[in-house]
């Protein structure tokens, strides 16, 4: 075996230990701060700079399961507005993730009505992306347009949810 | 307020388990000490090494094993645990090959022994064992919380298993330390499992009497000195490790137990003074051992000045050993400067006797020089981090103690090994976490990353669907 053969790989497996090393370091950083995908949420962030402080302002509904932004059909909602209410203005982008309404703190949009319950609906996609409001018993109901929802419904593009005070919509 | 302002839903939010990336990470550690092997191989004979394929297919099939048992019973699991111990094992069975290979070593054997047999193919059993007892301790403990019961048998158990040694007749002294015992066949190294135990004991008793030990206690000089019953334990464990280190010779052991508990209590209890303490009892120690038993002071006189003392010492002696080992060990680093003679070709045999396990590291840092020697350690330390990192994100104060004080012993290990190769501190006859030869250390700190790995899997798991809030708000009724 030539001397060069026996230099290249010495220093190659020094090279390839502390590659070793860099992964696992990487694979530190992407546990602290959230995984890649959520850089690719900040750049569209940036394109649409009228938003991005409000996006900014809500980033938990941006991580996670947006690998599901990529079966996206032409024409469906990218999404969703709160256009009445003392929440409005705020956007929740949809991807793929369901959204829960309601007056408990663990809902994806808290809402901070009176007449709204802590588990009011939620809005979520069916399997080919379709997305759904249903009403999870709440004491005042979920009215779709003019019609309360008594069963699972889909959501036409820019149709109003009412939840108490609150209107919402689905919007490109 | 035109903006959504709880952030609580980070939780809702199913986490990732990173099962897939520690996948490709084991993937990657089976394949590191394939090349290893290709490299000794390729250095030494000049062709393929022969075993290659069965040793590769060997790693694969234990870490598949592990990885599929993580996937499936601890899947919210740190992702990099498991890859780092395999490398490391992995990385260990190749030197310990490498090492089979010296004819310096072999000749050794026969003088000695009369014949030579390969330590590698133990190791790969011994390594086999670890895993069995790694996917026993994942299968067995579905959660770290049972073992709070045990709490006060624990103590029971490590005791017994750190005094065995010294059972006439089951004890056997193995060049001067007298920490293994001998059954049927086998010497086993009670210590290493006495460490396991031993954390759990620390951890159920520190989490009963921290507060006790935290908040009674008097100012004097900018220290919080505990109260007099509160230094039992302390004195406890401070005698017990004396008695070791008298009448088992073991500098490494006592001093990792004592360590542990020091640590562990720190943890506990936030007060600099159990540190302050822990120091002074054991440097008080170490001296009161170090001037009079003569095993030790023969290993301190090789720390010190090991090229006079091989001078000086008489030949055949005890410390003449003592200090031989010391000097090579010395010139294997030195010799092996900053990027090493390369695998197979440095002269680290030299070192003869325990080359292959006590003094492995010695191999790393001929061999692979100071890169290889600091990506070791590195490697050790990402483990060490990710134990911290779980017993910060443990939701129990037991598993919080736990991981700590497992990860602490480990890093303490790691410590008193490297640093008495090294030349740092006086040398001790310890083992390298998954790098040195030796079925015990193999098997115990497979254990030990079972729990870390059962630890964090709880840690990480997502936690439950919240509770309705309770203090929720009545909802008003619209009436038309």
């Amino acid at each position: 075996m030539s001397e060069l053969t026996l230099t290249v790989m010495r220093l190659g497996f020094l090279a390839v230990l502390w590659l070793f090393v860099i992964v696992a370091v990487q694979v530190i950083r992407s546990d602290l701060f959230g995984t890649r995908v959520t850089q690719r949420g900040s750049r569209r962030q940036e394109a649409r700079p009228q938003q991005s402080a409000r996006q900014a302002a809500a980033p938990p509904q941006q991580r996670g399961q947006q690998s599901a932004g990529g079966r996206q059909r032409r024409g469906a909602p990218t999404k969703l507005v709160v256009s009445e209410g003392t929440l409005t203005g705020t956007t929740v982008a949809l991807q793929g993730q369901t959204i829960t309404l309601g007056r408990a703190h663990d809902s994806t949009i808290v809402l901070d009505d009176d007449y709204a319950s802590s588990r009011h609906a939620r809005i979520y996609p069916d399997r080919d992306g379709q997305w759904i409001v249903e009403d999870l018993g709440s004491t005042n109901g979920t009215y779709l347009d003019r019609s309360r929802l008594t069963t699972a419904t889909p959501i036409p593009l820019g149709a109003p949810i009412r939840i108490g005070k609150t209107v919402i919509e689905l919007r490109k | 307020m035109s903006v959504v302002t709880n952030t609580t839903t980070i939780g809702a939010i199913e986490a990732p388990s990173r099962r897939n990336t520690e996948l490709a990470l084991l993937a990657f550690a089976v394949v590191i000490p394939v090349f290893a092997y290709l490299n000794v191989g390729l250095a030494i004979d000049g062709k393929v090494p022969a075993g290659m394929a069965g040793y590769g297919l060997g790693l694969a099939l234990l870490a598949g094993v592990a990885h599929l048992v993580v996937r499936k019973w601890a899947p919210y699991a740190d992702p990099l645990l498991l890859p780092l111990a395999t490398l490391l094992n992995g990385m260990g069975l190749v030197l310990i090959w490498r090492l089979d290979q010296s004819p310096r070593l072999i000749a050794l054997a026969k003088r000695t022994y009369g014949a030579f047999s390969e330590s590698a193919p133990n190791q790969m059993m011994y390594s086999a064992i670890g895993i069995a007892m790694f996917v026993g301790v994942l299968l067995l403990l579905k959660d770290h919380r049972v073992l709070q019961r045990y709490t006060y048998i624990s103590m029971v158990v490590a005791l017994i298993l750190l005094l065995l040694p010294l059972v006439p007749g089951l004890g056997a002294d193995v060049f001067g330390a007298k920490i293994w015992i001998r059954v049927g066949g086998f010497s086993i190294q009670p210590g290493e499992f006495a460490k396991l135990v031993l954390a759990i004991f620390f951890s159920g008793y520190l989490m009963v009497k921290r507060d006790a030990l935290a908040l009674a206690s008097r100012r004097f000089m900018g220290l919080y000195l505990p109260r007099g019953r509160d230094l039992g334990p302390i004195l406890t464990i401070w005698a017990i490790s004396l008695l070791i280190l008298v009448f088992e010779n073991d500098l490494g052991t006592s001093l990792l137990f004592f360590g542990m508990f020091v640590i562990m209590l720190y943890v506990a209890t936030e007060r600099t003074s159990w540190v302050v303490m822990g120091l002074l009892m054991s440097s008080a120690g170490a001296v009161v051992v170090g001037s009079t038993a003569s095993h030790v002071q023969s290993r301190v006189q090789a720390w010190l000045d090991p090229f006079e003392c091989l001078k000086t010492a008489p030949a055949g002696s005890n410390m003449a050993y003592a200090c031989d080992q010391m000097t090579q060990v010395l010139m294997s680093f030195g010799s092996g400067g900053i990027l090493g003679t390369g695998l197979g070709q440095g002269n680290s045999d030299l070192v003869q006797f325990a080359a292959n396990s006590d003094f492995i590291f010695a191999t790393v840092g001929e061999e692979l020089g100071l890169t290889g020697v600091m990506v070791f350690l590195l490697f050790y330390g990402l483990i060490i981090e990710r134990g911290v990192r779980t017993a910060l994100a443990a939701r129990d104060p037991f598993g919080k103690l736990l991981a700590m004080g497992l990860s602490g012993a480990f890093a303490l290990q790691v410590f008193v090994v490297a640093g008495g190769v090294m030349g740092l501190i006086p040398l001790t006859g310890m083992t390298m976490p998954f790098l040195a030869y030796g079925g015990s250390s193999v098997i115990a700190n497979w254990a030990l990353i079972g729990i870390l790995i059962r630890i964090s899997d709880t840690a990480r798991r997502p936690a439950p669907a919240p509770a309705p809030n309770p203090d929720a708000e009545m909802t008003q009724v619209v009436r038309p």
